[in-house]
């Protein structure tokens, strides 16, 4: 991976690169709060079942994990846990914030022990707003993910701004 | 206010509005004497004797009895040998009225651009009285009788500790944790009384009515307002001006 | 274990360890172990500190607060039907049980009571939830010994019971469709066939599990006499619901204590209990506690009668002065509020007496002494969640 540091990928190899990293995401388990079964319902269920989208859910350990989904309040004492948790997972790395509460707050949003918003500590790929946000929300966002990944130069990956699903 | 005749005597897939007399009479009977609870509080006194500073009794549903808080652990000794051996949850009520108002934003505004603050209104306690700012709640329920108490105890100021219970209920081990992180009441005699909840450099007493929400006070919720003024509304209010 | 120089802290951990059978003659290296708060079995983070002689567990600390929310502060500043829609992420499997006892406890302190046709549909959305929550527990505690397809089932049948709440309320997860006295809306159209048809799927989902889970070889083996606790102490660390129940003592708020506004005298039911208090004693209860929801909601939804489903309450709502306590039995346990209002529009005071926080305080007695394995198990039956643990 020599080339993809130093910035000069061929685009057809950047592009074969990106398409088999698209289909292949490895998703932290991980779940927070009440958007935890939402993300269960989408990952778990035969109803929602992810891994038609080229998902896998199988990660217990975020060092194998390319994705790992916010689903839930995050709160001032688990903070430090959150940013561990992203320091340890190897690049490239996503990040979704599901839910209102890890978007910003949410109803907590005056309360003395919630973070408001889970990016003011690692920085998001895609909000997905909700409280919770259907199963179907969450999958939107996937799909958004993986668009964004389709598409994007693996040098400046940081560079883009978030997206939002609408 | 309307009320309805109680739900188990009304045929069912029928109106309400038809009532029926004898129904009508039934619900309007109120209970006035509650004979159990009495004798629960009649048993406690001969148990505690002076320490029991205060009672309360709403017929048919509740009693609150206010003990002296050198008895505290005497009284949950004797409750549990009433037959009070349910331990529901223990907690504290700190009467001072909100000093930032009851949108604990808009008077922290008011102060801020130079109002004068309101005068604080006096600290009125609930059931049973009391004399302190900080008051512990108790309840404990009798599965036998289904019944419950609610022990409340003042707790003076200048000396905010009570005696644990923990070893009488051993649940109040949690619970007790959790009224001194967020009241700032000590249990003496309880074995391990660290935070339950924040980090251990949390400032300050989240419960206490004096700990200010500081979200509030930096971005105010702005209550209802069209940021966005209305397509016809903003071209007429235009027009108005013209 | 660490070197104790302490005399007094030892024999404290001598005494510690004679009354949890650990042998401390073959000390063996003892170490600390340290679970969550990232575990991919939880929804929320629960830390245990567990300190370990060889494969015994001396004690273990849970350590709360991953999911603290404050909400007994941020509901001071809330008018009540804001709280409504706030509590219900207190227990966010069972949302719309959170909301009954504060409503019940509101209307208590009103004098306002909801019309029977109300009444009836708290009822069955209140076991509607119940088993929403439970089945889920099911499937959880199965995936948690190791059962993977028993997680797939629960997720899969608890769409039924979500769908027709969601199709009542207008929420799949959190309704808040109840208001100070009454409802938000009255039933749609061919709700109640509908009903019909989702229970029975339920009542044969727990048939199922009880073929495929409970009467499972290993997962007896895992559970059978793993983490019994008597019945006094139960008491004693105030337990409630199915881990009550579980450990004998025959006591359901439904039927014991049930406030007025829930008709559960309207239906034909039964409380289980369970003589053992063991892990399989808790998961057996809460899987009759699920038919008997079923066969509730399935009675309740033939009699429901006519009528608004809204009484006359002034359309700003102050509740008067007073203190009030409701509770009811939530799918985790006895859920109560305790509200002092002082006339205004906000509450003074909401204390929330969740069933979770009570129940998983047993854990450090309930540890002590079992396997590193059993710890799974324990937890895992007693079943909290963290939003009703920390609130």
């Amino acid at each position: 991976m020599g080339l993809v540091e130093s910035g000069r990928v061929p685009k057809p190899l950047s592009k074969l690169l990106n398409l088999s990293r698209k289909y292949s995401i490895w998703a932290y388990q991980w779940g927070l709060a009440c958007c935890a079964i939402e993300m269960g319902a989408a990952f778990a269920s035969p109803r929602y079942d992810v891994m038609r989208l080229g998902v896998i859910p199988f990660p217990a350990s975020p060092r194998q994990a390319d994705l790992v989904v916010i689903a839930g309040t995050v709160t001032d004492k688990l903070a430090p846990a959150v940013v561990r948790l992203y320091e340890q997972m190897p690049d490239p790395k996503y990040v979704i914030s599901m839910g209102s509460c890890a978007n910003c707050g949410g109803p907590y949003w005056d309360s003395y022990s919630v973070t408001k918003g889970v990016d003011q500590l690692i920085p998001v790929d895609v909000y997905v707003p909700g409280c919770p946000p259907r199963p179907e929300a969450l999958l939107e966002g996937i799909l958004l993910l993986q668009e964004r990944i389709a598409h994007e130069d693996m040098a400046e990956r940081w560079k883009g701004e978030p997206i939002v699903v609408n | 206010m309307r009320t309805w005749p109680s739900a188990g005597r009304v045929n069912p897939l029928s109106s309400t509005d038809t009532t029926d007399a004898a129904a009508e009479a039934e619900s309007g009977a109120v209970v006035e004497t509650d004979a159990a609870r009495e004798a629960v509080l009649a048993e406690l006194i001969e148990r505690l004797g002076d320490a029991v500073l205060g009672s309360h009794i709403r017929p048919g549903d509740d009693l609150w009895v206010r003990i002296d808080r050198t008895a505290w652990r005497e009284a949950a000794e004797a409750v549990k040998a009433m037959g009070f051996t349910f331990f529901d949850y223990v907690s504290a009520i700190d009467w001072l009225p909100s000093p930032f108002g009851r949108d604990m934003d808009a008077q922290e505004d008011l102060v801020v651009s130079g109002a004068e603050p309101k005068e604080p209104a006096p600290i009125v306690q609930g059931y049973a009285g009391g004399d302190t700012r900080f008051q512990v709640i108790a309840h404990v329920y009798s599965i036998a009788t289904a019944t419950g108490i609610h022990l409340k105890a003042d707790v003076p100021d200048d000396d905010l500790s009570l005696p644990t219970w923990s070893g009488v209920f051993a649940g109040a081990n949690w619970h007790e944790r959790e009224t001194r992180e967020m009241f700032g009441i000590t249990f003496d005699g309880h074995p391990n009384l660290i935070n339950m909840y924040l980090p251990t450099d949390f400032q300050g007493f989240p419960l206490r009515k004096d700990f200010p929400l500081l979200a509030r006070r930096v971005r105010p919720w702005p209550g209802i307002v069209d940021v966005e003024p209305m397509p016809g509304a903003a071209d007429s209010e235009e027009g108005d001006a013209e | 274990m660490t070197a104790v120089s302490d005399p007094s802290q030892l024999s404290d951990l001598v005494a510690e360890a004679t009354d949890t059978r650990v042998n401390l003659d073959f000390e063996s290296e003892g170490m600390t172990l340290n679970m969550g708060p990232q575990h991919p079995a939880t929804h929320g983070t629960l830390r245990i500190v567990a300190k370990l002689d060889g494969e015994q567990v001396i004690s273990a600390e849970p350590i709360c607060g991953y999911m603290h929310r404050g909400y007994e502060k941020i509901v001071e500043v809330r008018s009540y039907p804001q709280i409504n829609a706030l509590i219900n992420r207190i227990d966010w499997l069972g949302s719309f049980a959170n909301e009954v006892p504060f409503i019940l406890a509101a209307e208590k302190l009103m004098g306002v009571e909801a019309p029977p046709r109300a009444q009836w549909i708290r009822t069955i959305l209140f076991e509607m939830s119940r088993v929403a929550n439970i089945s889920l527990f099911l499937g959880d505690f199965g995936l948690q010994l190791g059962g993977m397809t028993a997680g797939f089932y629960a997720f899969r049948d608890r769409e039924h019971v979500l769908n027709m709440i969601e199709s009542a309320t207008g929420g799949r997860f959190h309704p808040n469709f109840d208001r100070i006295g009454g409802l938000k809306d009255d039933l749609p159209k061919g709700w109640i066939a509908d009903s019909h048809v989702a229970m029975d799927k339920l009542l044969a989902f727990c048939d199922e599990m009880e073929d495929l889970l409970v009467g499972n070889e290993i997962f007896q083996s895992r559970t059978r006499g793993i983490g019994v606790i008597p019945a006094d102490i139960a008491l004693n660390y105030g337990l409630s619901g199915a881990n009550l129940r579980a450990s004998g003592v025959d006591w359901d708020l439904r039927r014991d204590g049930c406030p007025p506004g829930l008709v559960y005298d309207q239906a034909d039911w039964k409380v289980w209990t369970h003589p053992d208090g063991d892990c399989f004693a808790r998961t057996w209860v809460r899987l009759q506690e699920t038919r008997e929801a079923a066969k509730i909601v399935k009675q309740l939804l033939d009699t429901i009668p006519a009528g608004p489903v809204m009484a006359k309450v002034p359309r700003i709502i102050k509740v008067p002065e007073g203190e009030a306590y409701v509770a009811t039995e939530n799918p985790l346990g006895e859920m109560g509020y305790y509200i002092v209002s002082k006339g205004e529009l906000v509450p003074f005071r909401v204390k929330i007496r969740s069933a979770s926080f009570n129940n998983i305080s047993i854990v450090p007695w309930v540890a002590r002494g079992a396997y590193v394995p059993d710890l799974i198990s324990i937890l895992g039956s007693l079943y909290f969640i963290l939003g009703d643990i920390d609130r």
